[in-house]
């Protein structure tokens, strides 16, 4: 990273500590904005935060790792999550599972070179009567099969209206 | 996705706001002998006596007081919070209005799960339509000096925080790591004030309650466990979704309400509730028989047990916090001792040790996420220890 570039984040994330007026309370809600916007925490990111608030970094690093929908690596533009739910038929999910990893050329866990996309198991998300689920940055998609697959990553680069706009909820 | 609601409930019968109207015109203390009357218990799983949580958090001495909603719905199985906020939030943000005009409070919380985030919009303009009509804000009409504001917190993702002290420690903006008890949220709860929290369906019942008066609900149910109650019934059947009982149903009027056949056996309570065979679906679903949560999974004959239990051990080895011992090492070993199972490398006397495990898990685990983790394992082991043992032997991930 090109240091004036980490010297423009360092000052953004600056800017965003003062907007909840240097409230450690605010934690949180901080590094949902942070994720939002880089989609990860950065190690410097906790650094930044940690000093705005005057707390240790550990403090800001705890939480970080303690919830799923923070992360200390870049995910991708479209996190693309497959419930586990056991209420759900296991073969069909296992179908979808498979085109899954077989349209975007990764495993699950992992996400593509290019950063587009990446690929997670999720627990159950409250669509046990519906499933199997996909949810694409947290647009959901129930009863869903193998073969919408390749419509459903079509429309993600297409910009079409089967996904939430990237970085958002 | 399509609606999940199934026949006529309760919520599509009550006129919203009807409570409310009936509450500005009684006395605190008068609501809260009201829900006593009704003998409403918490819908969360808990299970606590709704009116005593409203006395306590009022007779408590603080620097204000809070009103909690609680839609963590983490548990696996349980998708009815999420249809009574798509279907009913009015009542469930009618029903923290009463609980603020008993208890004196004037900030409520809603906690909504990042997984429902898609909701969030629906949920703000609701709020926003109540304060357009003068049910939330500044001077509720009725009671001049009654303030009640609402706001919506997204959650991070963590099972563990739909426990209300770990949900307090998350809007702290801290790790949702569970708090000794006591002190009881109701004396210490949100930054160190008396603090009220349900879940989502318990606060919706309080304005069905209000509406329709103590005796009708008190009337419904059975003596230890008055009133009706959603379920979410998912699984091997005709007809899942979410249904509304009366508490003291059995386990076959169910599965025959909802379509099933050839049924292995049903988990009761999610992940952290217990597989129910055949031999008991006499039995009753109410605080004197099986306690309810509301995630109800029903599992054909073709199911593999030993793969419903692995899937419930791997929820809880993801989700524990970390905190405690046995809690985050038991469930790993507990986990092992499956894939044991299903390599067909576990002896019987292994696997009497793991169970020794459980219920050393279950006595010495701080909170409920631990004392609950191994409670489906041992149930499956215990009901269908055969269909685990002697299998092929062969070397899987």
């Amino acid at each position: 990273m090109l240091t004036t570039e980490r010297d423009r984040i360092g000052l953004e994330i600056e800017k965003l500590v003062r907007s909840y007026h240097n409230d450690c309370g605010a934690l949180i809600a901080i590094l949902q904005e942070v994720q939002r916007r880089y989609r990860h925490v950065s190690q410097y990111a906790m650094q930044v935060i940690a000093d705005a608030l005057d707390v240790h970094p550990a403090q800001v690093f705890s939480v970080v790792s303690y919830y799923r929908f923070l992360s200390t690596t870049p995910r991708g533009r479209f996190v693309i999550q497959l419930s586990d739910c056991i209420a759900h038929d296991a073969v069909e999910r296992a179908a979808v599972a498979r085109q899954l990893e077989n349209d975007l050329g990764i495993r699950f866990g992992e996400t593509t070179v290019d950063g587009l996309f990446s690929l997670e198991h999720t627990g159950c998300i409250g669509m046990c009567d519906q499933g199997p689920v996909v949810s694409v940055n947290g647009r959901i998609h129930t009863q869903f099969t193998a073969d919408r697959v390749g419509a459903l990553l079509r429309d993600c680069l297409g910009g079409g209206d089967m996904v939430a706009a990237p970085g958002r909820d | 996705m399509k609606s999940s609601l199934t026949g006529k409930l309760t919520f599509a019968l009550v006129e919203p706001d009807t409570g409310l109207a009936h509450a500005v015109t009684m006395s605190p203390p008068g609501i809260v002998d009201e829900l006593r009357r009704s003998g409403l218990r918490g819908r969360g799983g808990g299970g606590f006596e709704v009116a005593e949580k409203w006395r306590l958090c009022a007779a408590a001495e603080g620097p204000g007081r809070f009103i909690v909603c609680n839609a963590a719905e983490g548990e696996p199985g349980s998708f009815k919070d999420r249809a009574i906020l798509q279907g009913f939030a009015q009542l469930v943000f009618e029903g923290m209005t009463i609980a603020a005009a008993a208890v004196g409070a004037s900030r409520g919380i809603l906690y909504l799960r990042r997984e429902y985030g898609y909701m969030a919009a629906h949920m703000e303009s609701v709020l926003a339509a109540r304060r357009h009509a003068g049910l939330l804000g500044q001077c509720i009409p009725g009671r001049g000096d009654f303030d009640f504001d609402i706001s919506i917190h997204l959650g991070d993702g963590a099972y563990v925080c739909g426990q209300e002290t770990a949900l307090l420690e998350y809007l702290e903006g801290r790790r949702g790591e569970p708090r000794n008890r006591p002190p009881w949220p109701t004396t210490r709860g949100l930054r160190g004030a008396p603090t009220v929290v349900h879940n989502v369906e318990t606060f919706a019942w309080v304005s069905c309650v209000l509406a329709r008066g103590a005796a009708w609900f008190k009337n419904l149910g059975t003596a230890g466990s008055p009133g009706l109650k959603l379920f979410s019934v998912s699984g091997d059947c005709q007809r899942p979704g979410v249904y509304e009982f009366q508490l003291g149903f059995s386990i076959s009027e169910l599965l025959e309400t909802v379509g099933a056949e050839r049924v292995k056996g049903v988990q009761i309570g999610g992940a952290s509730g217990r597989m129910i065979p055949p031999s008991q679906f006499h039995r009753t679903i109410a605080m004197e028989d099986l306690p309810y949560g509301g995630a109800i999974i029903v599992f054909g004959e073709e199911r593999d047990m030993l793969d419903v239990a692995g899937n419930y051990l791997r929820f809880f080895v993801r989700e524990s916090c970390g905190q405690c011992v046995p809690c985050r090492e038991g469930t790993r070993r507990l986990l092992d001792g499956v894939e044991r199972l299903r390599q067909g490398r576990c002896p019987a006397v292994h696997l009497d040790r793991l169970c020794e495990l459980g219920n050393t898990i279950r006595l010495t685990s701080k909170c409920g996420l631990g004392q609950s983790a191994p409670q489906a394992f041992l149930s499956i082991v215990s009901h269908y220890r055969r269909e685990l043992m002697g299998r092929e032997r062969h070397e899987r991930g």
